[in-house]
């Protein structure tokens, strides 16, 4: 394998953990309630400035990372308690318009309480390259594959092998038998939203040292993530894992052997075309309408 | 009941003309007059989407890349080959319709969220290839466009465009209620209210969505064309994702399945940034803040709230 | 000869037969019933007869036609109409509505037309209004005809399908399961209104579960077990088959 391909799949798989993480995002929240939470890129910015703006006041990195995430999981939960909830019963465009004003309210509080210029976090165990195969790859790439993979298998246990989990589940399956359960759907998607602010931070955690982090990073993250999970079947995790690191590769390679300019649209292009083929993302459900 | 709708639609149009023919009396000075006639051009556009999303039941995420291919189109024949601007114009719109119709067919046939990311990609792709293709486009910073010329004259200053903006948004408007109330417009709605059942009452949903489809990006290109021509520069991020997201949100916060509805969601969204300005930094956190409260206390969108409030109520 | 007939049909879900080697012959102006089990296809095979489902194997005629293979709305043009086991009403409508829009093919309306609000386009439209009104009145809803469809009782829904479904001057119509969730007086209703269609000439086809509206209205009777043909023929033979009621019709004999 050329050295140069080899580079390209390194970059490409720590890009694709990132919309991974993301993606999950938008499926976790999804599953519960069937909104596109337009919101969930800015968990990922306010992760990555939380963490810069702890940093300074002089905590250790391990800490700041900490509270950031659990900073932005608060934010989420008052989204959903304070919009989401209150909204309950309007339609779905509705509830997603409403998480587009949020993201708007985010990123405005963002440039208020940060500023607009470009941070970088310092990499979690330095940046000295690391060679491999010919190609070089930065420690924190390593960090973010690490990371992601220890949480992914977290969201495995926890989704199939807690009571809570499955209760979530059985939520984005059938609401009204979750509920005649007993299965409080509004707290389910607490923790949703809960969960996907914590996976949003931890992304932007993670990416800051390559990527540096703003008050607009957000803006294509969420929409890189939203792809992915739509490009891996939504409501599905292993799709969003899919959709992630496809969407990574596909980035990487195109950037490196088309053209910089034109990753986007070559990403884009692909995703259109597997939708056309296959309506419902590569591992969405296929569910035949019951008429 | 016909005679109520019928009230309500004459009583809106006539409305509608008369604010277009008042307004001016508030408009004191040229600021004013470019915000109302940006707030027409959106209207245009919004009017068009709100048939695909209120009415057809569909979702357009990239509508914005339909406007601004139809800025660009007119703008690269004036520039680069020199066609006057009169022949650009419509030149520019029909190609963007047909654009729309052979991308259209594949992608209408998705559903829900996956249309909205199949629309957003194309809003994406076009957008970048806006900006990137420099030699014909200007690239990022984008390009000069020369002003509508009749008979030799241009067209310039903002009372002219006023009126003419004006005029196209009235009869958009009027083109749209009508649509509405026809058989056409019954067959959208059916569509909207369950493609199956519609299907099975004759109703080829997949040609019906192109036609709607096409249309409101058709009135997109124009409103991209005339704010070229009019703006007198066009730039890439006029067909950005943001701008696509600005102008569903027009349409959902006027109300969905309400022209009047997209035309007043229009108005507001377009007005309250520029009487944000003084707020400098706070803007964004109260333009958020005022589509989230709006949102979660109108739920079905301005018009059709302020409507319930006036409307007898039901038999029980 | 026959209005609908079918050879050989059947429709796979994934290994799943859920129709199988299905014949069938339905004969014009006749009250054709399908029962049969829960899961035994009758939805399904209503489905493959509306087009909305696309048959694994097979084929379909209406009259001379060949249908096979082809999208709902070519069912449609060619005379089939139905109504749905789960409510498919226009909810975004008004009752009214729900029927004109039922008029679909009967109203071509050009895009131009439409946008222009031609004159004759108005007159096409107090027509369709008053025909609407009419089938209204038929099913016994003319009172509700300007109230939103959306918070109308179950049984009223039911019959504003079957309306809609008339609105479009079928010759074959399909209904699925239209005593469903009804009580028996609504249930009789039902019955009654089978009976106007089959004075009126239109072809009827029933999926019922409900054995006394079945028994009481049909010509003839489909019995499907698993996808395929158990029996068929006229409503007391099917009855008295064996076969049938081994599968299914049971306690049923007794009380009727």
């Amino acid at each position: 394998m050329s050295a140069q391909l080899l580079q390209f799949l390194f970059a490409g798989l720590t890009a694709g953990a990132i919309y991974a993480l993301v993606a999950l995002g938008f499926s976790i929240i999804y599953n519960s309630s069937q909104v596109i939470n337009f919101a969930q890129g800015e968990f990922v910015m306010i992760g990555g400035m939380a963490t810069v703006s702890l940093l300074h006041l002089g905590l250790p990195l391990p800490l700041a990372a900490l509270a950031a995430v659990a900073v932005t999981t608060l934010v989420a939960l008052a989204l959903d308690k304070l919009a989401v909830e209150r909204a309950h019963g309007a339609s779905i465009v509705t509830l997603i318009i409403i998480t587009i004003g949020a993201s708007i309210l985010l990123r405005g509080l963002a440039s208020l309480v940060w500023d607009k210029n470009i941070h970088a976090l310092p990499a979690f165990s330095g940046d000295k390259p690391i060679a491999l195969g010919g190609a070089t790859l930065l420690p924190q790439s390593l960090w973010v594959l690490g990371v992601s993979l220890a949480v992914l298998a977290a969201l495995w246990w926890f989704f199939n092998r807690t009571l809570y989990g499955k209760a979530m589940l059985a939520t984005s399956h059938n609401r009204l038998a979750a509920q005649l359960a007993g299965i409080s759907v509004r707290r389910v998607l607490l923790v949703s939203f809960g969960l996907s602010g914590a996976l949003g931070a931890l992304a932007g955690i993670l990416i800051a040292p390559i990527t540096f982090t703003a008050w607009d990073v957000g803006v294509m993250l969420g929409l890189k993530g939203f792809a992915a999970a739509i490009l891996g079947g939504l409501g599905s995790g292993p799709g969003a894992v899919l959709g992630g690191l496809l969407l990574g590769l596909t980035e990487a390679l195109a950037a490196g052997y088309v053209s910089s300019a034109y990753k986007d649209v070559i990403a884009f292009v692909i995703i259109l075309a597997v939708l056309v083929l296959m309506p419902g993302g590569l591992l969405g459900r296929r569910a035949a309408e019951r008429v | 009941m016909l005679a109520r709708l019928g009230a309500a639609r004459g009583g809106g149009l006539l409305a509608l003309a008369l604010a277009v023919a008042l307004l001016p009396l508030a408009l004191v000075n040229q600021y004013l007059y470019d915000v109302a006639i940006l707030v027409g051009l959106n209207a245009i556009v919004c009017v068009g989407l709100n048939l695909l999303i209120g009415y057809a039941g569909q979702i357009s995420l990239g509508h914005a890349g339909f406007f601004a291919l139809g800025g660009y189109g007119s703008a690269i024949l004036c520039v680069r080959y020199g066609w006057p601007p009169l022949s650009a114009l419509p030149a520019s719109i029909a190609s963007v319709t047909l654009l729309a119709f052979l991308v259209g067919r594949p992608i209408l046939r998705l559903k829900g969220h996956y249309l909205a990311m199949a629309t957003l990609g194309l809003g994406v792709i076009i957008t970048v290839v806006l900006a990137t293709e420099d030699r014909f486009t200007g690239g990022p910073d984008g390009m000069s466009v020369p002003p509508l010329a009749l008979f030799g004259h241009a067209l310039r200053g903002e009372r002219v465009w006023y009126w003419m903006v004006g005029a196209l948004l009235l009869a958009c408007v009027w083109f749209a209620l009508n649509l509405v109330e026809s058989p056409r417009g019954r067959a959208l709605r059916a569509l909207h209210g369950s493609e199956v059942a519609a299907e099975m009452i004759g109703i080829d949903s997949a040609r019906h969505k192109l036609v709607v489809f096409v249309l409101s990006a058709g009135l997109a290109a124009a409103a991209g064309a005339l704010t070229a021509h009019y703006s007198g520069f066009i730039t890439p991020s006029q067909g950005s994702f943001l701008r696509s997201i600005e102008l569903v949100t027009m349409v959902v916060f006027g109300g969905m399945a309400s022209t009047f509805g997209a035309v007043v969601g229009a108005a507001v969204l377009t007005t309250l940034p520029q009487l944000l300005t003084p707020l400098k930094d706070y803007e964004m956190v109260v333009f958020g803040a005022v589509m989230m409260f709006t949102m979660i206390f109108m739920p079905r969108g301005i018009v059709p709230t302020l409507a319930g409030l006036f409307r007898p109520k039901a038999r029980p | 000869m026959s209005l609908l007939r079918a050879e050989g049909l059947c429709k796979e879900f994934g290994g799943v037969h859920a129709v199988q080697a299905l014949e069938f012959d339905i004969q014009p102006g006749a009250v054709f019933s399908i029962i049969g089990p829960n899961g035994a296809g009758k939805t399904t095979l209503l489905n493959l007869i509306t087009g909305i489902y696309r048959p694994s194997a097979g084929r379909i005629w209406l009259e001379e036609h060949e249908l096979t293979g082809l999208a709902p709305h070519r069912f449609a043009a060619a005379g089939i109409a139905r109504t749905f086991q789960n409510l498919q009403i226009f909810f975004n409508m008004s009752v009214l509505e729900n029927v004109m829009a039922g008029r679909y093919l009967h109203e071509r309306c050009g895009l131009a037309a439409a946008m222009l609000r031609l004159p004759r386009l108005a007159r096409a439209e107090r027509a369709c209004r008053a025909e609407a009104l009419e089938l209204l009145s038929l099913v016994g809803l003319e009172r509700y005809a300007g109230d939103a469809s959306e918070g109308m009782p179950y049984g009223a829904l039911k019959r504003l399908e079957i309306a809609r479904a008339l609105a479009a001057r079928p010759r074959l119509l399909l209904l699925d399961e239209p005593a469903a969730g009804l009580n028996p007086t609504e249930t009789q209703e039902i019955d009654r209104l089978i009976q106007q269609l089959a004075a009126r000439g239109v072809t009827v086809v029933l999926v019922e579960h409900n054995m006394r509206l079945v028994m009481g209205v049909s010509d003839r009777v489909l019995v499907l077990d698993y996808g395929r043909k158990l029996a068929e023929g006229d409503a007391a033979s099917v009855r008295r088959d064996p076969r049938v009621i081994e599968a299914y019709l049971g306690a049923e004999v007794r009380d009727a």
